[in-house]
Formats: structure tokens, C-alpha cells, sequence
């Protein structure tokens, strides 16, 4: 029997900075329990947060499943974190400015040519041009989990538009507006600045022809994207336009804004789309969400594009297996966030030890997502184990396994009261002119007993995050 | 040889469009086998966008025009001094690592019977390799106007067993692409044949990584590696993403496109 590590009964006693939490919830007797959740969905219903988290697909309207039981973080805990996230968004971003230019990580040797040049997410069409300040990345999405006191590890890096932060920041006000108190006992740092620091990050990363306050723009596929609260809610906060492939156009060498006031250039562009959709001049001719001739104006300088196109190649899961390297490669540094243990299928020997055991592993498809296309080895039936050791065979390229870990697991309400379930952690740390990270991130929540399956399609939920003042 | 080129483009629209975008790949660099004397592009009603070169070495110049208007035309002139460098193209600067060109696309996605072609051929080396593959190309797809259209794949094309210059470029670098070996897609101009043989003034061929030369055209449509009658425009991984205009033009109505292209030998001015 594994066992897990529990943020906040740890050794027969209550880790520190739970202490507080301990008294609140036990002065919260059931019925008043209820009552707060009934509140809390009600808030949430009215705000109209009812998307998919990461893209997952799935109803669109369904609500997220919020659980009023926070987790907690100490300030040490998060110092070291923040250094890891920091860092490994650094060696993303050194990554992908060496692979758009000369290519020194694979002429060194140090990853295969193949799994960079030939990769999908590889945009040929972005090689030898270098966006503002090198950065590729200006959101990179890290999803950890926690295995241990100080055991963390990477799950996998999101470097093109990691969603969900607006449950950061939504999970947080509902927490602050229904039980004030308690954020007048703990001293929690706040997350409110994510928006402003998100559109200084976008504001520092002006394309070399914008001569004046940048103009910032988020570039949405529509209102029928799961992810368009987000889009919308961010715009709000930020206080730029929210626009459209259609509002936009290209006329000489800059993007344009139509307004009921004429024409108004675009400097910044923070895109919720796919590379492939962004210009059909360039990728997919059939594109309708695009801005023709946009790509012509990114790569002369006119308009910036974030996250940058191309950036995809750092966030495969085959790709995954590099980061480390790339940390020791361009920083010189020993990674301070480990990444878990990974086997390729498509090296035979390998898959031969990933097909020999399925029933500990964790197989993932590489450019899967959403917790679809994956077995959980030891969740699984003897069925389900054999129908998808076909798929690997079939197509080994596919697919990568990892050991299951022993997620952590924080307290969470459930039916009878309150029990541990199992939780990972997506920070989202912003690369401009500068490296920042709010102290904080989404918490997802496995709510199915002894479930290690966090996403929301598959029975998860969100959690407010605390990282606690010194 | 001196080249003089005149390449003019007419699009026709049945109803006024309101406004057009277009990227151009029409800038020919300068490298070993070619050397640019003057290079002209003009667009009617067009305001220039910005312009760049991108990691393949090609110049990319952005053009919008506004509207309304019923016709574009775009008009290429220029002089270009070549060299026969029997295909190999030296002294080209790019970036874009030769891996990149193992990508399969829709049009050069090699199926069964394609790749059964590509591993007919027996070969020491890698040149040898690359010559084989053009000639079996040339064996397999008779070159004839009008059969296949601008979205016919290699493997439709050597189904049919008949084509022209973009259908063998697509069907060479499918069958490169099946035997490891990087190809791509090159669009350009050719001189008129003093023997009168049929061939297509605005051009295309592939070129193929050759080990220990680096890039290598070759014309499987002419059965020749790309001479001095060659001006080389720019590249991709296959028609579309190598092709000389792209333009999107917002218009309910129809377009029509005429292209005249005419590429002459000039003596030297001085003398």
C-alpha cells in the first residue's frame, strides 16, 4: 500500500501552516458547511465561471467543482518553488530562441536534431527571427505535483496559453468575500497583481517599430471557446480590448484595430489561438480566426505575438524529458525542480519496459491532453490495460509513461466531512522584461476517493492556494 | 548568362474588393549561382508592408492594397547574372536547419506506391541517391499540361503518372523525404529552350540535403540539375508554402488570375 504524503497532517500532527485552518474547521459544523458551498457555487454560477480548464473539452457549462478547503503553502515552501519555476521558464525560453537560431543544444548534441526539426509544433516559418527580448514564452504554465516535505516534481511545461489562472483569482475572491476572517488571521499573500504584472510582462515585449505607450490586445477564437470567460475576464482586468481575428487587419507594415473612432494600431498581441490559425497567408489557408498578412508584420518588427509562434516546441512531452538539460545547458545550473521519470515509447527497449509494466505506469499520449488518451496503470482493469497496450503498439511514437506517482493530498469537504484527496499545482509565471510569479497558483483537486486524476473532465475540482507571509 | 525578367500578374475580381493582403516571395537572393543586378516589384494600388529575410534565406515583402478595386496586378522585372554550379547551391546563407525539410505535407506525404518507388533505387551515396530519385521521377510522371491542378498530391500525380514541374517537385522531395534525406520545394525561372522542348517559364523544382554538398537542385521535369537558364526565387516544404505570391482578398465574388512570364538571355551592357 503507497502511502501519501498529507500537506497538512504530517507524522501524527498538524503541519504549521494548516494550524490555523485546524480551529476554522472545526467551528464550521456541517450545516453551515452546506450552506457556504451552496453560497460559494451560487457566486460562481453568477460570475458565469463555467469553463473547462486546459481545454479539456466537455460541457461548457458545466460548473468546476469548488472546494472551500484551501491549500497552503509556507513562504520557505514557495521560495524554493518560485526559484524552480523561475528557472526552468528561463531554460524554456533559452531553448526555444537557440532552436529558432543556431541550434547549439542540438549541435552539442545534447537532444536529438529529430525530436526539435521535425516536431510539429517546429514552425520553420519563425526560424531566424528573434521576437523582443528573446522571449518566446511570456506565460509558461508548470504543473507540479508533490510527492513529499520537499519532493516536487514537474508534470509538464506549458508554454503556449496555459489557461486557468482565472480560477487563481476567482477562487480567491470567493474565498476572501465568504469567510473574511480567516484572511485576517493568516497572513496570505495576495495574487491581485496578476493582471497588472501580466500587462506589464505584455507592455515590455513591444515590437522595435512601436515608438509609443504599447497598445495590448488579447486575440480571441470567439465566445463559443471554452476558454473565453478567461479571455474576457483577463481583458477586463487589464483593461484592454478583447478582440476578434475579424477586427483586426493588416494595412502597411502594422496590425490595426478597427474602433468606432478609425483605425488604431496594435503593438502587443497576447493570442488565446493556435499557431495554425493566426495568419492563413502563412499557416492554414482555410483559417476564418486569423489576421492575413499578420505573420509578415510579427516577423518585420511591426507587432509583437505572445506567446510567440513556434513556442510549442518546448511543451511536448517528449521534448519534456530535455528540460533538465537544458537548465544545466544554457544556465549552468542544477535543476532545482525534478522531472519525473519518463520512458519513450518510441525507443524499443523502452517500450518493451513500458509495455512490461503497465499495471505501475502512468501512459500518456505526447501531444495529448485534458486527461484524455492516458491509463492509469494501477486504476485500470485487466481490459482496459490490453486494449491500450495495442494502441502503444501500434503507434510507440505516441505515447510516454511515467511511474504513478504517490500524489499528495490536502484536506477537501466531502459528503461525510472532510478527507484527503489527492492535488497538483499549476503556478503561472510571466517572462518579459522581467521574470515574475504571483505567489500562488490553481490548485486542482482529485474530488473521487483515491482518485490521482486532477482534470476536471475526469472529476476534478479547484482549490483557493496560500502562500503564507514570512 | 545575363537573365532579364519580366513576370506580371493580373488579378481579375467580378465584384470590387475591399481590401487585399499579399506575402511575397519574389526577391531573389544572391549566392554563388546567381547574383541580382536590379530587381523591381510593384503592386497597383499597393502600399508596402514590412519586409524581412527569413531563415531560409528568401526576402518575404508584405503588400496590402485598398480597396475598392476590380484588379491587382503585380509586375516583376529585373536582371539577374547566373552561373552553372550544376545544382549546388553554394554560398547561400540560412539558418533553418536541413532536419526541418523531413516534414511530411499534404501534397508530398508519401504513400505506399511512392514510397515503393523511392526504395527501388539503389544507391552508394547520397548524390547518387538524390540523381536516382530524379530520374526515377522523370520515368514516372510524364511531364503533361493540363492533367493535374494546383491541390493534385505527388501520390495522385504519380498515380496518374502524369504532371508537371510542381507535381515532380512534390513527388521527389515525397520520395527523398521517404529514404531520410531532406528535400524541399523551389519555385523560379527558367529560360526559354532554344529546341523548342515545352517547359513552364515560371518554374519549380526540389532541391535534395546532399551529404558533404549541402543543398542540390534538381529538375526531374527538365531531367538536368538547375543551370545558368535557372533563377532560384525562395523555397518551402512544398508548392504553397514555397509559392512566389500569397494573397487573401476580401471580395464575394470570383477571381481570375492570369500570369505572363517571360525570361530572355541579354547580352552585357558594357562592351
Amino acid at each position: 500500500m503507497t502511502s501519501f504524503f498529507n500537506e497538512m497532517f504530517h507524522s501524527g500532527r498538524v503541519r504549521p501552516p494548516y494550524a490555523r485552518l485546524q480551529d476554522w474547521v472545526a467551528a464550521m459544523p456541517a450545516a453551515l458547511r452546506q450552506m457556504k458551498q451552496a453560497e460559494a457555487e451560487e457566486l460562481f454560477r453568477r460570475i458565469g465561471i463555467t469553463f473547462a480548464v486546459y481545454g479539456e473539452g466537455g460541457d461548457p457549462d458545466r460548473l468546476i467543482p469548488f472546494d472551500m478547503f484551501p491549500r497552503v503553502f509556507t513562504n520557505q515552501e514557495w521560495t524554493r518553488l518560485e526559484r524552480g519555476i523561475k528557472q526552468r521558464a528561463r531554460a524554456l525560453n533559452a531553448f526555444l530562441a537557440d532552436v529558432y537560431s543556431r541550434g547549439e543544444i542540438v549541435r552539442a548534441g545534447r537532444i536529438p536534431a529529430r525530436l526539435v526539426y521535425c516536431n510539429e509544433a517546429y514552425e520553420k516559418a519563425v526560424a531566424g527571427i528573434r521576437p523582443p527580448k528573446d522571449v518566446y514564452s511570456h506565460i509558461v504554465g508548470i504543473d507540479l505535483v508533490r510527492t513529499g516535505p520537499d519532493d516536487f516534481y514537474v508534470l509538464e511545461d506549458n508554454c503556449r496559453t496555459p489557461s486557468g489562472v482565472s480560477y487563481m483569482l476567482e477562487n480567491r475572491e470567493i474565498m476572501m468575500r465568504m469567510f473574511p476572517d480567516i484572511f485576517r488571521e493568516n497572513r496570505i499573500q495576495p495574487v491581485d497583481g496578476y493582471p497588472e504584472a501580466l500587462r506589464r510582462t505584455l507592455a515590455s515585449v513591444a515590437p522595435p517599430k512601436c515608438n509609443h505607450e504599447p497598445n495590448v490586445v488579447i486575440l480571441t477564437p470567439g465566445h463559443f471557446n471554452s476558454a473565453y470567460y478567461e479571455h474576457s475576464f483577463l481583458a477586463d482586468l487589464m483593461g484592454v480590448e478583447l478582440v476578434e481575428g475579424q477586427d483586426l487587419f493588416v494595412e502597411g507594415e502594422f496590425v490595426w484595430m478597427r474602433t468606432t473612432e478609425g483605425p488604431r494600431k496594435v503593438d502587443v498581441i497576447y493570442r488565446r489561438i493556435d499557431d495554425s490559425f493566426l495568419d492563413p497567408l502563412c499557416f492554414r489557408p482555410d483559417s476564418m480566426l486569423g489576421i492575413p498578412g499578420l505573420m509578415d508584420v510579427y516577423r518585420s518588427g511591426g507587432v509583437s505575438i505572445c506567446s510567440a509562434p513556434g513556442a510549442g516546441v518546448a511543451d511536448d512531452k517528449a521534448v519534456y524529458t530535455y528540460v533538465p538539460e537544458m537548465v544545466r545547458f544554457y544556465l549552468g545550473e542544477e535543476p532545482i525542480l525534478q522531472n519525473v521519470p519518463t520512458w519513450q515509447c518510441q525507443k524499443s527497449d523502452e517500450l518493451k519496459y513500458v509495455l512490461e509494466n503497465l499495471g505501475e505506469l502512468v501512459v500518456k499520449e505526447v501531444h495529448g491532453s485534458g486527461g484524455y488518451g492516458m491509463l492509469v496503470g494501477p486504476k485500470s482493469t485487466s481490459e482496459q490495460i490490453e486494449a491500450f497496450r495495442h494502441r502503444i503498439i501500434e503507434d510507440p511514437d505516441n505515447y510516454i509513461a511515467q511511474p504513478t506517482l504517490a500524489l499528495s493530498t490536502v484536506p477537501t469537504f466531502v459528503e461525510e466531512g472532510v478527507a484527503p484527496r489527492h492535488v497538483d499545482l499549476r503556478p503561472y509565471c510571466l517572462v518579459g522584461e522581467r521574470i515574475e510569479l504571483v505567489p500562488g497558483g490553481l490548485t486542482r483537486v482529485a474530488l473521487r476517493d483515491g482518485s490521482l486524476v486532477v482534470n476536471s473532465s475526469q472529476g476534478g475540482g479547484v482549490k483557493d492556494t496560500w502562500v503564507l507571509a514570512e | 548568362m545575363r537573365l532579364a525578367v519580366e513576370h506580371v500578374t493580373l488579378y481579375r475580381y467580378d465584384q470590387p474588393v475591399r481590401a487585399a493582403v499579399q506575402s511575397h516571395r519574389l526577391h531573389p537572393s544572391s549566392f554563388d549561382g546567381q547574383r541580382v543586378e536590379d530587381w523591381q516589384v510593384t503592386v497597383s494600388g499597393g502600399v508596402k508592408g514590412g519586409g524581412f529575410r527569413d531563415g531560409a534565406g528568401d526576402w518575404i515583402q508584405g503588400w496590402t492594397v485598398a480597396g475598392p478595386v476590380s484588379e491587382i496586378t503585380v509586375t516583376v522585372t529585373g536582371l539577374v547574372e547566373t552561373r552553372d554550379l550544376t545544382g549546388v547551391l553554394r554560398g547561400h546563407r540560412e539558418q533553418v536547419s536541413p532536419m526541418a525539410y523531413l516534414r511530411e505535407t499534404g501534397p508530398t506525404r508519401a504513400d505506399a506506391a511512392l514510397a515503393a518507388l523511392a526504395r527501388s533505387v539503389e544507391a552508394d551515396s547520397s548524390l547518387a541517391l538524390a540523381h536516382g530519385l530524379a530520374a526515377i521521377v522523370a520515368e514516372s510522371i510524364a511531364y503533361a499540361p493540363g492533367k493535374t491542378h494546383a491541390h493534385t498530391t505527388a501520390a495522385e500525380a504519380l498515380a496518374m503518372g502524369e504532371g508537371v514541374c510542381q507535381d515532380h517537385a512534390h513527388a521527389l522531395i515525397a520520395c527523398a523525404r521517404d529514404r531520410e534525406m531532406p528535400g524541399r520545394y523551389v519555385s523560379g525561372y527558367l529560360l526559354a529552350d532554344a529546341e523548342g522542348r515545352p517547359h513552364e517559364a515560371a518554374h519549380a523544382w526540389a532541391e535534395l540535403w546532399v551529404d558533404g554538398l549541402g543543398w542540390v537542385g534538381f529538375d526531374p521535369a527538365n531531367r538536368c540539375c538547375p543551370d545558368e537558364r535557372y533563377i532560384r526565387l525562395g523555397s518551402g516544404f512544398d508548392a504553397r508554402d514555397a509559392a512566389p505570391i500569397r494573397g487573401i482578398a476580401r471580395s464575394p465574388g470570383e477571381e481570375q488570375m492570369d500570369v505572363r512570364v517571360a525570361v530572355q538571355s541579354v547580352q552585357n551592357a558594357q562592351q
